[in-house]
């Protein structure tokens, strides 16, 4: 990787192709298992290392591999690559070797060895490291043929794990500003342009769905001396993160469908508004920013071209509502983040009261295809009214956790089920909640549909940025609910009425009922605040929040009646309505549960049946995990 | 107001000149950075940093004051040496988060947004932090800790006491 003062700076489409051309055969090995070595290069390792993996060692794991290269004298052959995301979280920290395209998972450092040996020297997988599938126990050896990758359609992340994303040139070595390049030479004709974003069909991808060519013509016709364009990567829905690894992952995509936008709309500046919870995008986004303006990509006279754009990026100071258009605006001038009402729209008075566009990360990340390639061909993806492909971050109770690009349209069993793997622990599925605080739950019923924004919002959920919550038998709904209720109370800027304080009252008889207090007229008290919410509230996040306890009343009306009328909650989740109990036949006393409690709440002698102290039980459930054997504690 | 903190009195205002240097250029828009770029510096916002940024930059400070309490990220408290931030986000949730959180408030003693006795640890809970794949998560400093269960929380908290 070059420093920035060494990237050459472009001054035409020709030095981008001529550049493109001097860097493929140093990332031959990677496409082509025949290909020559370059500078000797033999081998390269490819290393995720974005926040998922991170966390469970990878960083250890690039360290081992450096000095174990050393060791042997090979770290002029082969090439340790750090990437972003591959999407199987779940199996992290994974890596890829070529040329011989081998996937390995859950690596430890003391597994390097072994890899350097079979696989760097004689070309052989190490068979125990390999992924294995699930049903015929089969070793799986190259990535695409697993069951979590088979059935996706990874055109946005097709960088993401498979290219370093700190090196400008990988990125431009697949095709990368080659849709700006294309963009510069139309320039004068942006209006084919924008009709090329038309035609894709489009749709805001961070949760209102709204057609992407249309609101950017809007702001394209607004009349101002300056305009801005906004990237909201404030992703803030609980249990949603492609946005971050998109950023993380490819963050040049990002940068160059912002330019793209800048061009078309006819705006001079851009801003990228990340979350501070992001530490590891924000340094690949500052990176990328600096590398793009060394090659004339950012700044002044575009590709030897009149047209001059600059990005800033600007850290969140940790505000769930600053995910709302004119709040974040608000944040951006430094403010207390907000929402104001509207009209005025920001597409024609936002940022500093300029006409201003905003989308999110997902949504200026596909523009690079959609021009390089066509409208119509990202118009192929997808269902009539939904076109393209969608990210989706699978959580909670599901195998295969991680990022899943799939066609709109896709159902939710297919997600959850062929690429998610099912549900973890043979446990029984109970619903998938969808669309982060805004959304909704949709039980096993509602999951044969296909996933677009339009069926979703039909089923009582709504798109979202694309979190898919797994939840299983052991998870109580009036709980979920109650956990998103008071999320949206916290993080309710409380400017209006109707959320600060109605979101605060249903939060209260929400409380109330997983702690055995409800009462008759509970649910209907919920239903009619709810409603008037929904209709008077400021913002979205206000007008969205009665959401999750409408679908849960909506499919899962028994459990609030469990939980008032009988004082019972069937998934055993409301601490208050359950107690831990040892059954003495069965207890053997061997003393495991005593040591694993983490509040010493457990007694008993040796061989001896135990007692547990309901006075400083936290209701935890290690005793249980731990006594699996026995079987001698339960709850009820 | 809880602005005034027992510390003020020892703070070091010459470490926000870089930091005005730095912002100067930015016409609009800098305060929020500014409130960023001295929290890490000073580890916390003290009263007498708000009312010098108050000062330079012509922003009232009840304005400054507004902004902090707004945003999540800043403090007007000292923390603790190691900061422990617990997810509460939904798949964390499902995966029992809250049990994670009951563990640590009983074996630390304190409720989130305090700070142990002995100044060791101060517990807080953050909405998100994006590795809902290793649900339930915790950051203890910049350190993730991933795939949790109660019982171990002893074990991670004793290998950063000193």
């Amino acid at each position: 990787m070059k420093n920035l003062e060494d990237l050459p700076r472009l001054t035409g489409p020709e030095e981008l192709e001529a550049l493109k051309t001097r860097i493929l055969p140093r990332i031959a090995i990677r496409k082509d298992p025949n290909a020559k070595p370059y500078n000797d290069i033999t081998h390269h390792v490819m290393i995720c290392c974005d926040t998922g993996c991170a966390s469970s060692g990878s960083r250890d794991l690039v360290a081992a591999f450096k000095e174990e290269l050393a060791v042997r004298n090979m770290d002029k052959s082969v090439e340790i690559v750090v990437i972003g995301c591959h999407g199987f979280c779940e199996m992290g920290p994974l890596l890829v070797v070529y040329p011989d395209d081998i996937y390995y998972i859950r690596l430890r450092p003391h597994d390097v060895g072994e890899i350097i040996d079979e696989t760097i020297i004689n070309h052989r997988p190490v068979p125990k490291l390999l992924y294995h599938d699930r049903e015929s126990m089969r070793p799986i050896v190259r990535y695409n043929e697993i069951e979590f990758y088979a059935k996706q359609n990874r055109i946005l992340l097709a960088n993401c794990g498979h290219i370093n994303p700190e090196d400008v040139e990988e990125y431009i070595a697949y095709d990368g500003y080659k849709a700006l390049a294309k963009a510069l030479a139309k320039r004068d004709d942006a209006e084919s342009l924008l009709d090329e974003v038309k035609k894709s069909g489009l749709r805001g991808r961070g949760g209102g769905g709204f057609p992407t060519g249309r609101k950017w013509e809007l702001c394209r016709q607004a009349q101002g001396d300056k305009k801005y364009i906004i990237c909201n990567a404030d992703e803030g829905d609980p249990g949603a993160f492609m946005d971050r690894s998109l950023m993380e992952g490819d963050p040049h995509r990002l940068l160059e469908g912002m330019i793209i936008g800048g061009l078309i709309i006819g705006a001079q500046e851009g801003y990228i508004y990340v979350r501070a919870e992001y530490p590891i995008a924000v340094r690949r986004l500052q990176n990328a920013i600096a590398q793009a303006e060394a090659m004339g990509f950012l700044g002044q006279n575009i590709l030897g071209t009149d047209f001059s754009f600059n990005i800033w990026l600007k850290e969140g100071a940790g505000a769930f509502v600053c995910g709302e258009e004119t709040a974040l605006i608000q944040s951006i001038e430094g403010k207390r983040g907000m929402p104001t009402s509207r009209p005025p729209f920001p597409a024609v008075s936002g940022l500093w009261g300029k006409p201003t566009n905003n989308n999110n990360v997902e949504t200026w990340a596909n523009i690079p295809g959609i021009i390089l390639n066509g409208g119509d061909w990202f118009a192929s993806y997808g269902t009539e009214k939904s076109k393209g492909t969608k990210v989706f971050a699978l959580t909670g109770k599901i195998r295969n956790t991680g990022l899943a690009e799939v066609s709109m349209g896709m159902t939710m069993r297919e997600i959850i089920y062929d690429i998610g793997g099912g549900i973890q622990n043979n446990k029984q599925f109970k619903a998938v909640q969808i669309g982060g605080p805004s959304g909704g739950c949709l039980p096993e019923s509602m999951i044969d549909r296909p996933v677009d924004y339009d069926s979703l919002i039909e089923a009582g959920a709504m798109m979202g940025s694309g979190g898919l919550v797994v939840v299983d038998e052991d998870t109580c709904m009036v709980a979920l609910a109650e956990f998103f209720l008071s999320f949206t109370r916290d993080e309710s800027c409380g400017k209006c009425t109707p959320c600060r304080e109605g979101t605060t009252r249903m939060l209260n008889i929400l409380n109330n009922i997983t702690k055995g207090k409800g009462k008759a007229g509970d649910i209907e008290l919920l239903e009619e605040l709810a409603r008037n919410i929904k209709l008077s509230a400021l913002c979205g996040l206000g007008q969205t929040s009665p959401n999750p306890i409408l679908s849960t009343l909506t499919y899962f009306r028994e459990e609030y009646k469990a939980h008032i009328y009988e004082k019972r909650c069937p998934a055993h989740h409301c601490v208050d309505l359950i107690t831990y109990w040892i059954d003495v036949d069965r207890c053997i006393g061997c003393g495991v549960c005593r040591k694993k409690c983490p509040v010493q709440a457990i007694d008993g002698s040796p061989k001896k049946a135990h007692t547990i102290d309901i006075s400083k039980c936290i209701k935890c459930g290690a005793c249980i995990g731990a006594c699996r054997k026995n079987r001698a504690i339960f709850k009820k | 107001m809880s602005v005034i903190s027992p510390q003020s009195s020892s703070i070091d205002l010459i470490k926000l000149e870089p930091i005005f240097e730095t912002y100067k250029k930015v016409v609009r828009g800098s305060l929020i950075p500014v409130l960023q770029a001295a929290q890490e510096t000073y580890g916390y916002l003290p009263s007498t940093v708000l009312e010098a940024i108050a000062k330079r930059m012509s922003v009232p400070i009840s304005q400054i004051y507004g902004v902090v309490t707004f945003y999540a990220q800043f403090r007007l408290l000292p923390r603790g040496k190691h900061v422990i931030r617990t997810c509460q986000g939904t798949a964390c949730h499902v995966r029992n988060s809250s049990l994670i959180l009951e563990t640590l408030k009983s074996n630390l003693g304190v409720t989130p947004g305090g700070t142990t006795a002995d100044q060791q640890f101060t517990l807080e809970t953050v909405a998100c932090l994006g590795a809902c794949s290793l649900a339930p998560v915790m950051m203890v400093d910049n350190e993730a800790h991933g795939r949790l269960r109660p019982e171990r929380i002893p074990e991670i908290l004793a290998k950063y006491r000193s």
